[in-house]
């Protein structure tokens, strides 16, 4: 459908990637870990290895969470926008086909928070 | 000369002369041009005569209405300030409460004067056009009497020291702020469906009942009587957003799809919006009104319904939303105080946790998910706090396009999981904290890829102090994203635990009340 309007309007997006200076958004949920009230928005290099944005920012974000260093990496998942998702973590945030505002999401189905508790 | 040839005129002929008869048909200019924003929405009207006044009220009978309660408002407002009233609320809890309104509402209520004012102009009929009139001087009033009333606070609490400044910029009030500006750049038909029928007529009680009685109950004189000031004009307002929506279903069916989809849009606007109302009365007021789940209840799934009931005989159906609704009511006061509390570095109040008796009290009105869900992460947060590490999440927040609400809401039928919504648009990707909120984008897209995301106009570089220079060595963004929101860190931020509204209270209520 088209906007009701008093002239045409064609509406400029004010988040496309060439206004975040070579950085991509990236948001991140941990399911099952509400702790953090909602995924985090990282605005981040593509060309930073996956297994980097793991080991620096994502820790950052995550690490204050006592489950955090319990993480099982060969039994945890990814689902990015909502599908089944296998990063190799040597190859860049863009070789694993992560556009600007992707979103993933982290499960890891032996730690479903404190207690169990989703926190 | 004969003085007592004309005799008063009576209150229904006063009423003509003084509304319907000043308008007329132009001349010189097609009535098309004289009110060019009365046909791009697709509204038909066919015969404005068919307006009914909802309340016989005269300008000058106006003037005289609200001056009476000003000079009430004021002598209370006055002596409140004089008997250092704010030493009487239950609790310094309390005053946070009061600085999310400060930060929020006087601001809404201020847009509501000016989209109210454009629709006195715009609105082709003289009766609405009256109406419109004295509801945008109603809201600029609201807005005024606010900002009065709490002017009091600041002279003695952190954090009330730059509303508006602040209403523009931080995080969070980008929810309210982007609420009523999306209200003010529709049509000037979507805005009174928007704003006088969904907000003021179907939610207004969510609203006020909290604030004004919150207010009652905790002992806060001054915003009980700027409360219940509006209120007088509420019950107008009211009545103009219900007289609006008949009369534009009867002037042409075809106008019936139009406005439910308002109707669906702007109910859950509304209630997106209310989700810090919510938090509000669940979570900020020392002594408790109701539950939000309560208020949701007798306000909106029994007077609500009512109202949907009456409007059926239009075509009128119950919007989709209040299906998730009702699934959201057991949760989103929970979600949201859990949001700001490992937010509250960021926060221009302060928060807490709540205390054993209150979250018995939680227990008791949510019987089915307080103990389950949300009493466990309140527990984990105490015992954090007993060994001396309060959580504080440092992150910024993924946001929803449409409500700008951080995504912490969860799926309706389970929420432990967060609800993810995306769709992509012209190649870029698009992110919602639920289908209603994708389904607006869906239908205007070109208006919310426009959204001002304070998430990411931080990272566009957009929102550090003035004169800062992120590539400095030793630059600390977060320091320099506080300053641009002159939020004062370690006294308007963090924990009421140890602030210094906290220890300021406890020392000026004790040399209030001993020797
Ligand atoms: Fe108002
Ligand atoms: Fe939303």
């Amino acid at each position: 459908m088209t906007i009701a309007s008093i002239r045409p309007y064609g509406g400029t997006p004010k988040d496309t990637e060439d206004k975040f200076h070579g950085n991509r958004i990236l948001y991140v949920g941990w399911d099952r870990h509400l702790m953090f009230y909602a995924p985090i928005c990282f605005c981040i290099p593509p060309s930073m290895a996956f297994a980097d944005f793991v080991a620096g920012p994502l820790a950052q974000a995550f690490g204050d969470h006592p489950q955090w260093a319990q993480i099982d990496w060969t039994k945890a998942n990814w689902l990015r926008s909502n599908q089944p998702f296998s990063p190799d973590g040597a190859k860049s945030l863009h070789d694993n086909g992560l556009g600007h505002k992707e979103v993933l999401r982290l499960q890891t189905p032996d730690l479903q928070g404190i207690g169990g508790c989703a926190i | 000369m004969d003085m007592n040839a004309k005799k008063k005129l009576g209150l229904k002929e006063k009423y003509a002369l003084m509304t319907r008869n000043l308008g007329w048909e132009t001349t010189y200019e097609p009535m098309d041009k004289v009110f060019p924003q009365m046909d791009y929405e697709g509204i038909r009207i066919h015969d404005w005569d068919k307006w009914e006044d909802p309340f016989r009220l005269t300008m000058d009978a106006y003037w005289k209405y609200q001056a009476e309660k000003e000079k009430k408002l004021y002598a209370i407002i006055d002596a409140y300030a004089q008997n250092n009233g704010h030493l009487n609320v239950t609790d310094a809890r309390y005053i946070n409460a009061l600085k999310i309104f400060l930060s929020a509402v006087p601001s809404l209520e201020y847009n509501a004067h000016r989209g109210f004012a454009r629709l006195g102009r715009e609105m082709r009929g003289v009766g609405p056009q009256v109406a419109c009139q004295m509801q945008a001087i109603d809201e600029i009033r609201h807005a005024q009497t606010q900002i009065h009333s709490l002017s009091n606070y600041n002279k003695f609490y952190n954090g009330f020291h730059d509303w508006k400044h602040m209403n523009d910029r931080v995080w969070y009030l980008s929810v309210p702020k982007s609420f009523f500006e999306d209200a003010c750049t529709c049509g000037p038909f979507e805005f009174i469906i928007a704003i006088g029928f969904s907000f003021e007529y179907v939610l207004t009680n969510l609203v006020f009942m909290p604030f004004i009685s919150g207010a009652a109950y905790n002992g806060d004189l001054g915003a009980m009587t700027f409360g219940f000031s509006a209120q007088s004009d509420e019950a107008r307002h009211m009545t103009l957003g219900l007289e609006v929506i008949k009369f534009m279903l009867e002037q042409d069916p075809a106008n019936l799809p139009i406005i439910q989809r308002w109707i669906d849009k702007w109910t859950w606007r509304g209630v997106r919006l209310l989700t810090i109302v919510a938090m509000l009365m669940d979570y900020m007021l020392p002594k408790r009104v109701m539950s939000w789940k309560e208020a949701w209840e007798v306000y909106f799934e029994e007077n609500g319904m009512a109202l949907f009931n009456d409007l059926a005989r239009y075509g009128i159906k119950v919007p989709d939303c209040a299906a998730l609704i009702k699934k959201e009511k057991d949760h989103i006061s929970h979600q949201a105080w859990n949001a700001f509390y490992t937010a509250g570095m960021i926060t221009n109040f302060h928060t807490w946790l709540p205390s054993e008796d209150e979250m018995n009290w939680l227990s008791s009105k949510y019987p089915d998910s307080f103990d389950k869900y949300y009493r466990p992460r309140f527990e984990y947060y105490r015992q954090r706090e007993k060994e001396g590490k309060r959580f504080y999440n440092k992150t910024l927040p993924m946001l929803c396009q449409v409500c700008q609400i951080p995504m912490l809401f969860t799926e309706g039928d389970d929420p432990t999981l967060i609800s993810y919504r995306q769709i992509e648009h012209k190649g870029d990707k698009y992110h919602f904290c639920s289908d209603h909120c994708q389904h607006i984008f869906e239908h205007e897209p070109e208006k919310y890829v426009e959204a001002w995301l304070p998430a990411h106009q931080i990272y566009q570089g957009n929102c550090f102090a003035e004169g800062a220079d992120p590539t400095a060595p030793g630059f600390d963004p977060l320091k320099s994203v506080l300053d641009y929101w002159h939020l004062d860190f370690g006294r308007d931020n963090l924990d009421f635990e140890g602030s210094e509204d906290q220890k300021n209270f406890a020392a000026w209520r004790q040399q209030a009340t001993t020797n």
